[in-house]
């Protein structure tokens, strides 16, 4: 039998369970005896921690302990409270900004932790928290950039500075170019701070077996086996002490499921009073806890010849990282230098980028991390050039796109962290070509800058490359069970993209069997291969999807092998029959071969790059500076689509978190580093209702070199050029005021005051 | 964000009702729909000792149409209003207004009372009360008493109210068929609450002037209030682009708004205008 279950449009098998509320997430879970904790956050942006006195609220009925800083004695860290290390770019200078499980010296930011409070249930220790007295001795707090940039109040003393790190991203020679070129550009961009909002707020479940010296811990989730490593160092138990299970996971986006500080708080908890705990954040900690991202300025600068061909990119990019580097916190500030140029043709880039830190809370990625923003800076900027070259926005691109021809192409490295990357394959102008098409730009685009029934009409175009499949290495494990189905087992994790469903594709149609046959498809716990990467930069489909591919062939061959024997048969004449093994006249139930098994991993330190465009047509109220979008499409190629249709999802999806970030989303502090967005009422999510026009186009037309698949990472393809897209469109609207968006989100206040300057601007 | 604790109570008569909210020191409060109260107890922003649930009591969940006007039983709902199909006529600025409260789920449980109590200075509900004029019905320890809503609403989250008197009705007064009126509110998001909103009518006289001019405007400052100053625009004045221009920059220029995280303080000066504007065209149109 030969299948074809990879490109087909197959409903996720998990939709049952999630549809029917059958699916079991953290807070479902219950044990006896379980506890609940409760975290008490500081109030203070920047302060010394002086004393924290529990024993008012160790008096309430129903609160068990309450934990401080004073309750860690781990003599590995110096001050005895264990640190979060870096996942990413674990450089030695990021270390003395690394951020302990609890605060024990200083507060850095609103919501840092300062005491879990253990209580018969969360009503319990919420009334705990206010009998908690905390004394925190302000220091002056540092709510931006440019006030960390002054160092004048430091973050971290000893350090002498508020800036933990500078990327520089460099290719060819920028200073000499520009010298030379004939046109440039300077501007100073802007991106606001967002964080990739999950329906499920984290959580986590630990369970301790002094007994068996055995931790559990639910609620993992992306990382689990990284997760692990940090854990069993920070608590001194071995990693084969520690499970980590993951549950439903109800949204990733980059933010769940890294090691945050709750992940040593709670299962270290669990231990010091030896029973289950379980935290489940809500959505206000959620705001202040979970990572943030995107907060950057830029100021670039651009080199043009008269006929539009880039000559080079510099300047400088400023990250608002926050109190502390998180696990990932570094890699949005490195890519957005590194990766701005996106699917263009730049020969001389130098960019640095500097990450400055801040009293508030810290960043981490979230899809599309610096992507989004850098796409954001390069779009604005071809489309300011080529109003001033004259040159059609649509033509600028084309000649700026990199060709068919120059794959792989190499982009800027980063350093000091030596990041070399380069394009894999694709015709990006046949996307663009697809695009402008099926969006009817044509004709749309005559509508510019017109204004028709008291709204201005306008279009944007923006393109992107996406990366993914992150190495080094993936595994996958399949087994035999006695009713002759088949097992998967994945090191990867499932934050909701409908990886079982895709899996069971690839292995079903490895081994020529009825996807059925896949009966379960296991992921993301530490129990279920030797070792595991996880879900990130877009690498589940490519990294976990081959590894299934290499998987199947190890299965096959262990298959044969024990079949040829027991039959009797050539082991190159073993074939699986549905639920059979078949050889020379012979079959034999598959189940007979139970507990079969094979483990295998892909290896890859090569990344895949989807690509595509963004086209919108809007309305911008020029009055109310509200934007409506009456059609936005994105066409991306993503080497092999395996599932068009949960394909689809993703970049409907990831474009709706875009639009988000592009017009309502801002995390917003005053100028004492106060948190202002501590609800849904402040933190403006697109609403079901906002964004009701937007299509795409999926094609699958350069399959990827890189991997046996030729799939391409395609998680982020939605979000990274929505910015970009949105805010040129507005500049097209709003042509007739001259109006130039460098900022994002583009409020109603922002896009108003753009229109106001301009007619100031033409009354002068 | 679980609540702080507290007792409940769900009397059946107004008068025990009166009495239990007189029982803890000012320390209870009447729970309506919820959809205020409750999120601000998560909040723990608000901890009534008490609460005493409304629901139970009879005849406040009617809307009465008669000659005088419309009245609005405190326990009416958001829903109750959509779906009542006589207010097209006997009132259609309330119902226009209505429309633009929050969402589904809380339309189906946010009531006319809790909104009038609650007195958020962006409220739909407390806007019309204060554009139109209307009375306010109570009933407190020391019986029952009618507050105007113009000397209702003290400032955000404060009115009139003590803390042991319950609402029982809103009084709109009578509709003529022949009044002209608009309501124009903008938001970020469809059913947020409106960084400004103006809810307006007049009557016009045999040679086409307006007269009996209500202005009232939300969202603007710490509470609902009328701009008299557009009111004498529109008063004696045909409604016409001129008046119209006119009646916007006074608009503009009457209110006093703050800033906060979504809107600048000039661009809701700014927006106010728009809104008497396009609440003002669509009356005239
Ligand atoms: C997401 C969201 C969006 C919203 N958007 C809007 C919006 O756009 N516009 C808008 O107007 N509202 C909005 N609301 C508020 C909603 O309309 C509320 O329902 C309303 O403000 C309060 O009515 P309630 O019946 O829920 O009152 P409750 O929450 O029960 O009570 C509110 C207050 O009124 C008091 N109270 C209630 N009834 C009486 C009474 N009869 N006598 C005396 N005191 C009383 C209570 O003690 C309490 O102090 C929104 C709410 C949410 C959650």
């Amino acid at each position: 039998m030969k299948n074809t279950f990879i490109g087909a449009s197959i409903e996720r098998r998990e939709d049952l369970r999630f549809l029917r509320g059958r699916g079991i997430y953290v807070d479902d879970l219950t044990v006896p005896g379980l506890l609940y904790a409760v975290i008490l956050r500081s109030s203070v942006a920047h302060g010394r921690l002086k004393s924290v006195d529990t024993s008012a609220a160790l008096k309430i009925p129903g609160v068990h302990a309450v934990i401080t800083a004073k309750d860690m004695n781990f003599t590995d860290y110096p001050a005895g409270v264990p640190i979060v290390p870096m996942r990413l770019q674990p450089l030695p200078e990021f270390k003395p900004f690394e951020q302990p499980v609890i605060a024990y010296d200083k507060v850095r930011y609103v919501g840092e932790p300062i005491a879990v409070v253990l209580a018969s249930s969360v009503a319990v220790g919420e009334d705990a928290l206010e009998h908690i007295a905390v004394e925190i001795e302000d220091l002056p707090p540092v709510a931006t950039w440019r006030a960390a940039q002054k160092n004048e109040s430091i973050l971290f003393e000893p350090t002498g500075t508020n800036r933990s790190l500078m990327f520089e991203a460099r290719k060819g020679d920028a200073d000499t170019a520009f010298r030379d070129a004939p046109y440039t550009r300077r501007e100073n961009l802007r991106t606001g701070r967002h964080y990739g909002l999950t329906m499920e707020p984290r959580g986590v479940m630990a369970e301790w077996d002094a007994a068996k010296n055995k931790l559990t811990v639910s609620g993992a989730a992306k990382v689990p086996f990284f997760n692990r490593r940090i854990l069993a160092k920070q608590i001194g138990l071995a990693e084969s002490d520690i499970e980590m299970i993951e549950n439903d996971v109800g949204g990733g986006y980059g933010a769940r499921g890294e090691f945050y500080p709750e992940d040593f708080l709670i299962p270290f908890a669990a231990k010091h009073i030896n029973r289950p705990v379980k935290w489940i954040e809500d959505r206000r900690e959620n705001l202040m806890a979970m990572n943030h991202a995107r907060e950057t300025e830029a100021d670039l600068e651009i080199a043009c010849n008269r006929d539009g061909t880039i000559i080079g990119v510099r300047g400088d990019v400023h990250t608002d990282m926050g109190a502390y580097m998180r696990t990932n916190g570094a890699v949005g500030a490195r890519n957005a230098p590194q990766f701005m140029t996106g699917p263009y043709r730049v020969p001389h880039h130098k960019v640095d980028s500097h990450l400055w830190m801040t009293n508030k809370t810290p960043v981490g990625t979230y899809r599309g991390p610096g992507r989004f923003e850098g796409c954001f800076y390069m779009e604005r900027l071809l489309d300011m050039v080529a109003a001033d070259l004259g040159i059609d926005r649509v033509e600028m691109r084309r000649r700026n796109l990199i060709s068919k021809a120059e794959h792989p192409y190499k982009l800027a490295t980063a350093q000091p962290t030596n990041a070399h990357d380069q394009t894999d394959s694709g015709d990006y102008h046949a996307t663009l070509d697809l695009c402008l098409k099926e969006f009817g730009w044509s004709e749309k685009s005559k509508l510019g800058g017109k204004l028709v029934g008291g709204k201005y009409h306008g279009v944007g175009v923006a393109c992107f490359i996406e990366g993914g499949a992150a190495g080094p290495k993936e595994s996958a494990r399949l087994e035999i069970n006695r009713d002759s189905t088949i097992t998967v087992f994945m090191g990867t994790s499932s934050v909701g993209q409908g990886v079982e469903t895709i899996y069971a594709q690839i292995a079903a149609d490895a081994l020529e069997v009825p996807i059925e046959r896949i009966r379960h498809v296991y992921h993301g716990s530490t129990n279920t291969v030797s070792d595991g990467y996880g879900a990130y930069h877009s690498r589940s489909v490519v990294m976990g999807g081959s590894a299934v591919l290499v998987a199947t062939e190890k299965f096959m061959a262990t298959l044969r092998q024990a079949a040829g024997k027991r039959l009797g048969c050539a082991e190159s004449s073993v074939t699986l029959d549905v639920d059979k093994v078949v050889a020379g006249g012979f079959s034999l139930p598959l189940g007979e071969f139970a507990g079969l098994t094979a483990e295998s991993a892909f290896l890859n330190h090569k990344h895949t790059y989807s690509y595509g465009s963004h086209a919108t047509h809007i309305t911008v109220d020029a009055k109310l500076g509200h934007i409506e979008i009456l059609d936005y499409l994105v066409v991306q190629d993503v080497g092999r689509a395996i599932n068009p249709l949960t394909l689809r999802g993703q970049v409907i999806g990831s474009l709706v978190q875009g639009l988000g970030g592009a017009v309502l989303e801002d995390l917003k502090y005053d100028e004492q580093a106060q948190f202002l967005t501590g609800t849904l009422a402040d933190y403006l999510l697109p609403l079901a209702s906002d964004f009701p026009n937007l299509r795409c186009i999926v094609t699958d037309d350069h399959p990827s070199p890189i991997n046996p698949l030729g799939a391409k990472g395609a998680g982020e393809g939605g979000i990274v050029a929505a910015g970009g897209c949105m805010a040129n469109a507005v500049a097209n609207a709003l042509q007739s005021f001259g109006v130039q968006p460098r900022a994002l989100p583009l409020s109603p206040t922002y896009i108003w005051e753009l229109v106001q300057a301009g007619q100031q601007k033409a009354a002068e | 964000m679980k609540m702080p604790p507290f007792e409940y109570a769900c009397p059946t008569s107004l008068s025990e009702a009166v009495k239990l909210l007189a029982s803890h020191d000012g320390e209870a409060k009447a729970l309506a729909g919820g959809q205020s109260l409750l999120p601000m107890m998560a909040f723990r922003v608000a901890q009534p000792t008490l609460l005493v649930d409304l629901r139970k009591l009879s005849g406040l969940g009617e809307i009465k149409i008669s000659a005088d006007g419309v009245r609005l039983g405190a326990l009416v709902r958001w829903r109750d209003i959509e779906d009542d199909d006589r207010l097209d006529a006997a009132h259609p600025l309330l119902k226009a207004a209505i429309a633009h409260v929050a969402h589904y789920q809380i339309r189906n449980r946010g009531t006319v009372g809790g909104s009038i109590a609650h007195a958020d200075p962006a409220a739909e509900m407390p806007g019309i009360a204060v554009a139109c004029d209307a009375e306010i019905a109570v009933m407190g320890k020391a019986g029952a008493r009618i507050i105007k809503a113009a000397d209702f609403f003290l400032g955000a989250l404060t009115t009139a109210l003590q803390p042991d008197e319950i609402i029982t009705e809103v009084r709109l007064p009578a509709w003529p068929a022949s009044r002209r009126s608009g309501f124009q509110e903008f938001a970020r998001r469809r059913g947020d609450f409106a960084m400004a909103g103006a809810a307006l009518f007049y009557d016009l006289d045999k040679s086409g002037k307006a007269s009996n001019a209500h202005v009232g405007v939300i969202g603007v400052g710490d509470r609902p209030r009328r701009l008299k100053p557009v009111e004498a625009v529109l008063n004696g004045s045909a409604i016409d682009e001129a008046t119209i221009a006119k009646a916007a920059a006074a608009a503009s220029a009457a209110v006093e708004p703050q800033e906060d995280i979504h809107a600048s303080a000039a661009y809701r000066r700014s927006l106010t205008g728009t809104m008497v504007e396009r609440a003002l065209k669509s009356a005239a149109g």
